[in-house]
């Protein structure tokens, strides 16, 4: 009995009236812990009750502490029949379970109710005493902290980073149970939004576990998840990195991160793993043994997939690792078996951190993904079904007595495609995968489930191998230039993995590095950037016959692949497009329906001066005897080649100039042939046209064959860029923008749509797909507008598709007004550089100023040349364009082919029913020197005034973060059974989200917080039935609640005590009460 | 491809000024959405129809949200809802409970019923208010006219700390309840000249001095209602015009006191006694609830239509005003002095408001 919650009910304010009769309402509080449950006295006919309640005590172990949310019910009292629930609050007292955290809970919270929505506030007090030896007990994980946030937390230091911690927890869902059939909606929802809560709260206690074990104290990127899967249940899952952090005791001091190694580093060799040979093929032995205790006979070809595919990446794999250590020298290959040698006792190398400590991140290999399609109705034990006899009948049984079996297909799910990552990085030679995450889709019975990541090479020093220290130390200042390491290959040049055209390092020029770089972090600090970067979407509809079961399942992931491909093509050309070479943040969703898949990939696109110049695109055609084709095709290009200069123009993309030595390092030899060419035509408006048959190494080919090409082609330049004043991005930092104001405005937009077509074609879906987004990103600068100029940032948008012919689209995103005159005088160097060259360039040379600055010499011999290339594409065009179709052609078709075989030995390993489909895109990349963020601080609004800020972003401009309160993660149902009353779905939808934002920043107030940071909306489902007036929707939304003071108050106060911190927070909450 | 849900929703809550215009003007969506393109900011955003549309109605949704909260201002305050800053706050409740002065004037001494709602189609006609901002500002007057209608003390103060109204406002607010309470009669013919500012003006200067607030704050009678003693009490001020000699006495001592300043002293002489007879039964009429309804007309009929005709200026009936108001002090056997000019105080006001063209 470690634990005693204190309670206390103050007041109640704008009840609704519950008594018809006499206007007023008679209100009593349930107060429910566990089984436990006290009530206040009725306060009688006021709709502002002062109840005054004694200290309500719960004596209660920690394992309980942790698990169970508190429920606070009101109610209205009713002498002669049962008294009305007028609504409930349930607080997760999580926070007050670890010492630096908040100590008490206080405030004023919505009243909420699932069918009415929030129906006043209550004013409650929550305290717990905790014992002092509550570490021995093991069930127990109190004291683990828990950040959302996928960087280092900004008041502490990373000590030891650990490593992947996941879990998941699997559960009957209650809308499924057969008592729902005669329950109120009401208690159904309160049951489901009860037992989500209740597994979430088991779910961060196994966790912590884990990190306990691992000798950690918190998790950092925490991510957990609901998977609704009807039928068959309802699985919360949770993956995160586990760390060990120090406190800054003074938060405004900068602590290298190699400082010394902490004692504990030295006080946890990670021996808990008793198998480190997890390079084995099949599944490695997991942490916890009973996961992998079914017998293969349950699953379909899971462990055939699994193997298959590490046979097929072994060979690489092997050679990859191998052979970058001869490029790299000796040191280089014993930095890598030290570093993998701490990785590899890991059954997973994973981080789900998007940012890292300067110096963590080595080499970046590129994205890694993989999907698996899955059949939930075949998931269970067949012992299970056995006993059954049915599947539908379980319903009957008493869920908790098989549950234990149930998580284990679903670990094994995700152990399967864990390892296939795992593999995937292997080929890159890469020991580890950053940026992890993972996700699924469903649609009835079928599940996709799909991760993805970034292949990298860490330093080892962070993963708690503290007797190197010292040595590596030094070596990584040799072994990686500050501001590119992270974009060097980390595989052998002659063993790629993937096709590629590498080059030297435009920054360093000792290291190869790819012509361009996927990854799903955010871009590091030190990344040199030459101006600004986007949000770059790919967006894409196929159509699926409906069907069921396995076959289902089978063409789901026939489809999978040919999607990936595209996407990818897609992303491939938005990114040339805008003139740049790198994307950060990719995320890949695909989402399946009844009809149709859909997928949706952001990123940011950013010009990284590690890597080479972008080619342009050029478009070919096939019929090359029609005149008006043609014509058609070169005026397309010619728009293209424009579009291409006005986004360098507006994204401020003017690389800096070459110097000359570069002409004479050791380039490869074709790169120098098409260098040259380009150079020499780069003053013609047809430019890209005429030196196709010699840039083919760096140009990017469309080919227009038929109609398809063609749609893509418009489609490409349909992408209307942001109104001026307006940037996006989906990563955290936007490059090039460093003043940023203190005006944040986070906002979540939701649209549904009606894919009307009656026989709809993939293009129309596309179009209409391409349609929407948009649309509704256009909506979001409209809205906006009185911001400008501004960003927004970490752009996320989810695709659904709730029933046939809809589509879900929600945004979440903040936006953040910059100061334009500081933006202006920062980058007035870049500008006046570009100016420069505009007066002694002309425009059209604006595609290739990199090569135009810097090969003068070899420009001038061709000029001649140039003018008969000129003219004759002017005139004719023709032999140009047909020379290029051909030989481009060939080395588009090569990258199409090797993508294809890859597919291909996918393909092998898709069985009936569970298929399972990979694939990995990769590109490497760039880096750059100390690219300060530096958080301009206009200094501000005044503090009285009790805000609670939200953003998805994991700081505040303008602000310091003094204190991490606890994790915020809530779910909530809300239901109505008179849609059109309350405004129709718009309208429900609406108050409902303004709902869930009104009770996530109620608690923060009452944590003693002013701010969430890395607030995402995980789930918002939303289902209606307008012809029963009806509708429901779930919203899952996390948050890490913290205190922040404006910098600007920092300078008065140089040390603000922890109190005097609190304090503004503290008053903030009391001005809300 | 057709939006079936669309919504925007903001950690700030967005508001827009112009759409707020609108929609308090009672425009519907498809109406804002036309101002809205008039008003040219398709061509300013360069944006579409379709997104133009989209915000309108996002905007029109939140309005809806916030106007049950708009009808108790104090709550918008504490509500966790809406996070809306300070100053946007007010700006919102400002503008609610803003009105057209013209339907204000139309509405003054009504009775705020459900009969007077239904005749505001005609209101609306005559005073080019839409309809529906017409209900709205209606159910505006309605709402502060109950929520004081019981309370003790000032009303303007009252109205201020209930409404979270500019004091300004919360003075008009506190004329029209008092209109509405006394129900005056406002809507004859001659007494069309007189606007709302001019009303609003006599209501607070009666208010101010007549009502009991004006003497004991604390005091037991709602403010609206003037106070039933004081009322009674101005019957003794008869004796003024009926006892032929505190008449006559009045009438030399204002005019020795006037003669040579004003530029109507003829006039002023031969009419005194009509004039002095008319303010004097005002005050004596105010007992009787279906006499109170003229007590603007009797000034007008009996005060100012009679000055006007023969050209006195403002300031003549400022100067006879106090001189007239000052007068019974020196006259021997009145005892009435305090009260004379508590009731004076406030007709003084209203004349010299109410005396122009």
């Amino acid at each position: 009995m470690p634990g005693k919650l204190k309670v206390k009910i103050v007041a109640g304010r704008h009840l609704p009236v519950m008594d018809r009769a006499s206007d007023l309402t008679d209100a009593f509080v349930e107060v429910k812990f566990g089984n436990t449950t006290f009530k206040t006295d009725v306060y009688p006919k006021s709709l502002n009750p002062q109840w005054n309640s004694e200290w309500f005590k719960f004596e209660v172990d920690d394992e309980e502490l942790q698990d169970e949310p508190l429920q606070i019910t009101v109610l209205d009292h009713d002498t002669y029949s049962a008294n009305d629930a007028i609504g409930k609050v349930y607080i997760d007292i999580d926070p007050l379970l670890y010492s630096e955290a908040a100590t008490v809970i206080s405030g004023w919270f919505p009243i909420y109710d699932t069918i009415h929505g929030i129906r006043g506030e209550i004013n409650v007090v929550v305290k717990v005493d905790l014992f002092n030896d509550l570490n021995r007990f093991r069930q127990s994980s109190c004291g683990v902290k828990f950040f959302c946030t996928t960087s280092i937390p900004k008041c502490y230091r990373a000590v030891v980073i650990h490593g992947f911690v996941e879990e998941l927890v699997v559960n009957e869902d209650p809308e499924y149970q057969w008592i729902d059939r005669i329950r109120t909606p009401r208690a159904s929802n309160e049951a489901r939004q009860r037992l989500i809560s209740l597994m979430s709260g088991e779910l961060q206690r196994k966790i912590g576990l884990k990190v306990l074990e691992m000798r950690g104290n918190a998790v950092v990127g925490y991510l957990q998840c609901f998977d609704l899967e009807g039928e068959s249940g309802l699985v919360v899952r949770a993956i995160g990195t586990a760390c060990t952090l120090d406190k800054l005791s003074n938060t405004s001091a900068f602590l290298p991160a190699c400082n010394s190694p902490s004692k504990e580093m030295k006080e946890i060799p990670f021996n808990e793993d008793p198998n480190p040979n997890t390079y084995s093929s099949g599944p490695s032995t997991p942490l916890k043994n009973q996961t992998y205790s079914f017998s293969p006979s349950k699953s379909y070809s899971r462990q055939s997939s699994s193997s298959d595919t590490d046979l097929s990446l072994t060979p690489k794999t092997g050679m990859g690792s191998g052979s970058a250590g001869k490029e790299g020298g000796p040191f280089k290959t014993l930095l890598r078996q030290q570093t993998q040698s701490a990785l590899e006792q890991r059954e997973f190398p994973f981080f789900t951190l998007t940012t890292f400590p300067p110096g963590f991140l080595l080499h970046v290999g590129g994205v890694v993904s993989a999907r698996s399609v899955k059949l939930l109705d075949r998931i269970h034990n067949p012992a299970f079904v056995g006993i059954m006899g049915n599947t539908r009948s379980y319903k009957l049984l008493d869920w908790n007595s098989f549950n234990s079996d149930e998580p284990e297909t679903r670990d094994a799910w995700w152990a399967e495609i864990r390892q296939e990552i795992k593999s995937h990085a292997k080929a890159l030679g890469c020991h580890a995968v950053v940026g992890y995450s993972e996700s699924t889709s469903i649609c009835e019975e079928v599940c996709i489930l799909s991760a993805s990541g970034t292949a990298a090479v860490l330093n080892p020093r962070f993963l708690q191998d503290g007797t190197m220290e010292g040595c590596l130390e030094q070596r990584i200042e040799e072994a990686s230039p500050p501001g590119c390491g992270f974009c060097h290959i980390p595989y052998d040049e002659l063993n790629m993995p993937f096709p590629a055209h590498l080059t030297y390092c435009y920054n360093c020029r000792k290291q190869k590095v790819p012509d361009v770089l996927f990854t799903t972090i955010d871009l590091p600090v030190e990344a040199i950037v030459v101006g600004k970067g986007c949000l770059i979407q790919a967006r894409l509809c196929r159509l699926k016959k409906k069907a069921q079961a396995e076959a289902n399942a089978t063409s789901i992931s026939n489809l999978l692949p040919f999607m990936e491909y595209e996407v990818h093509t897609q992303l491939m050309n938005k990114l040339k497009l805008r003139g740049m070479n790198a994307l950060f943040g990719l995320r890949i969703q695909i989402t399946v329906g009844e009809n149709m898949l859909m997928g949706l990939a952001s990123a940011t696109g950013v010009y990284l001066a590690a890597l080479p110049t972008p080619g342009g695109i050029q478009i070919a055609g096939k019929t090359p005897n029609d005149g008006t084709y043609e014509q058609h095709i070169s005026h397309m290009q010619k728009k293209i080649n424009d579009t291409i200069a006005k986004n360098k123009e507006l994204y401020e993309i003017n690389p800096p100039e070459l110097p000359e030595e570069i002409i004479g390092s050791p380039i490869p030899e074709p790169r120098q042939r098409s260098r040259l060419l380009r150079s020499q035509s780069e003053s013609s408006d047809e430019v890209t046209e005429l030196d196709l048959s010699h840039g083919k190494k760096d140009a990017f080919v469309l080919e227009i064959d038929d109609t398809d090409a063609m749609e893509d082609v418009h489609s490409l330049l349909t992408d209307v860029p942001p109104p001026s004043g307006f940037y996006s991005c989906n990563t955290e930092i936007m490059p090039g923008i460093n003043n940023w104001t203190p005006e944040i405005q986070m906002f979540t937009a939701v649209r549904v749509s009606r894919l009307s077509n009656i026989n709809p074609t993939n293009q129309t879906l596309n179009k209409n797909f391409n349609d929407l987004c948009e649309n509704l990103l256009k909506s979001l600068y409209f809205k906006l507008r009185s911001m400008v100029p501004c960003c927004l940032c970490h752009v996320n948008f989810t695709v659904a598709l709730p029933e046939d012919e809809l589509v879900q689209i929600a945004v979440t995103a903040v936006a953040i007004t910059y100061d334009k005159n500081q933006a202006l005088q920062a980058n007035k160097a870049p500008t006046e550089k570009s100016q420069q060259r505009a007066s002694t360039d002309n425009e059209e040379q604006l595609q290739f100023p990199l090569e135009l600055s810097s090969d003068p010499l070899s420009s001038q011999p061709f000029s001649p040349a140039k003018e008969a290339l000129e003219g004759a594409s002017s005139h004719t065009g023709i032999p140009a364009a047909q020379r290029a179709t051909s030989v481009d052609y060939s080395s588009f078709a090569d990258r199409c082919n090797s993508w294809i075989e890859l597919i291909k030995l996918k393909a092998q390993t898709i069985r009936r029913g569970s298929i399972k489909t990979t694939t990995s895109l990769e590109k490497a990349s760039p880096l750059a020197e100390g690219y300060l963020r530096h958080r301009s601080v206009p200094s501000g609004t005044n503090s009285t005034v009790s805000v609670v800020k939200m953003t998805p972003l994991s700081f505040l401009p303008g602000a310091k973060i003094t204190k991490y309160l606890g994790i915020i993660n809530m779910f909530f149902i809300r239901e109505t059974t008179s849609l059109r009353e309350e405004g129709g779905v718009s309208g429900f939808l609406h108050a409902f989200i303004a709902e869930v934002f009104a009770m996530v920043r109620a608690h923060v107030a009452a944590l003693g917080g002013n701010a969430v940071v890395s607030y995402i909306m995980k789930q918002c489902v939303f289902m209606e039935n307008p012809n029963k007036n009806q509708a429901q929707c779930l919203i899952n939304v996390s948050g890490d609640a913290v205190i922040f003071v404006r910098e600007s108050e920092l300078e008065v106060l140089p040390a603000p005590p922890p109190a005097a911190a609190a304090q503004p927070a503290g008053s903030a909450g009391d001005v809300t009460t | 491809m057709s939006s079936d849900l669309d919504v925007f929703v903001g950690n700030t809550t967005l508001i827009d000024e112009e759409v707020y215009r609108l929609w308090l003007d009672g425009h519907s969506v498809a109406e804002a959405v036309a101002r809205r393109l008039r008003g040219g900011v398709l061509e300013r955003e360069g944006t579409s129809v379709a997104v133009l549309q989209s915000d309108t109605r996002d905007h029109y949704r939140t309005f809806q949200m916030l106007e049950r909260l708009l009808h108790a201002p104090p709550r918008l305050l504490q509500q966790l809802l809406f996070q809306i800053p300070p100053e946007r706050q007010a700006l919102l409740v400002q503008r609610y409970y803003a009105f057209d002065e013209a339907l204000a004037r139309e509405l003054l001494g009504k009775k705020l019923s459900k009969g007077t709602k239904k005749e505001l189609d005609e209101v609306s006609a005559r005073t080019g208010v839409g309809i529906r901002s017409c209900r709205r500002q209606f159910d505006n007057f309605k709402r502060v006219f109950k929520a004081v209608e019981e309370l003790r003390g000032p009303l303007a103060e009252n109205i201020q700390q209930l409404f979270l109204l500019p004091p300004a406002l919360a003075r008009d607010y506190a004329a029209i309840v008092f209109f509405a309470n006394s129900r005056f009669e406002t809507g004859k013919r001659r007494l069309q000249f007189l606007s709302f500012g001019d009303f609003a003006a006599c209501a607070q200067s009666m208010m101010a001095h007549w009502s009991q607030g004006a003497l004991a704050p604390e005091a037991a009678e709602p403010d609206g209602d003037l106070p039933k003693s004081f009322l009674q009490d101005l019957k003794e001020l008869k004796v003024l015009v009926s006892d032929k000699d505190l008449l006559d006495q009045h009438k030399s001592l204002v005019c020795s006191a006037l003669r040579g300043k004003i530029s109507v002293y003829n006039e002023l002489e031969a009419n005194f006694k009509a004039l002095s007879r008319a303010l004097v039964n005002v005050g004596g009429k105010l007992t009787h609830a279906r006499d109170v309804r003229d007590f603007f007309v009797d000034l007008v009929e009996k005060v100012i239509e009679p000055c006007r005709s023969d050209k006195w200026s403002p300031g003549d009936l400022r100067l006879f005003l106090t001189h007239y108001t000052a007068a019974p002090r020196n006259l021997p056997g009145f005892r009435h002095q305090a009260l004379w000019e508590r009731y004076m105080a406030a007709i003084s006001a209203c004349l010299l408001r109410m005396y122009h063209d």
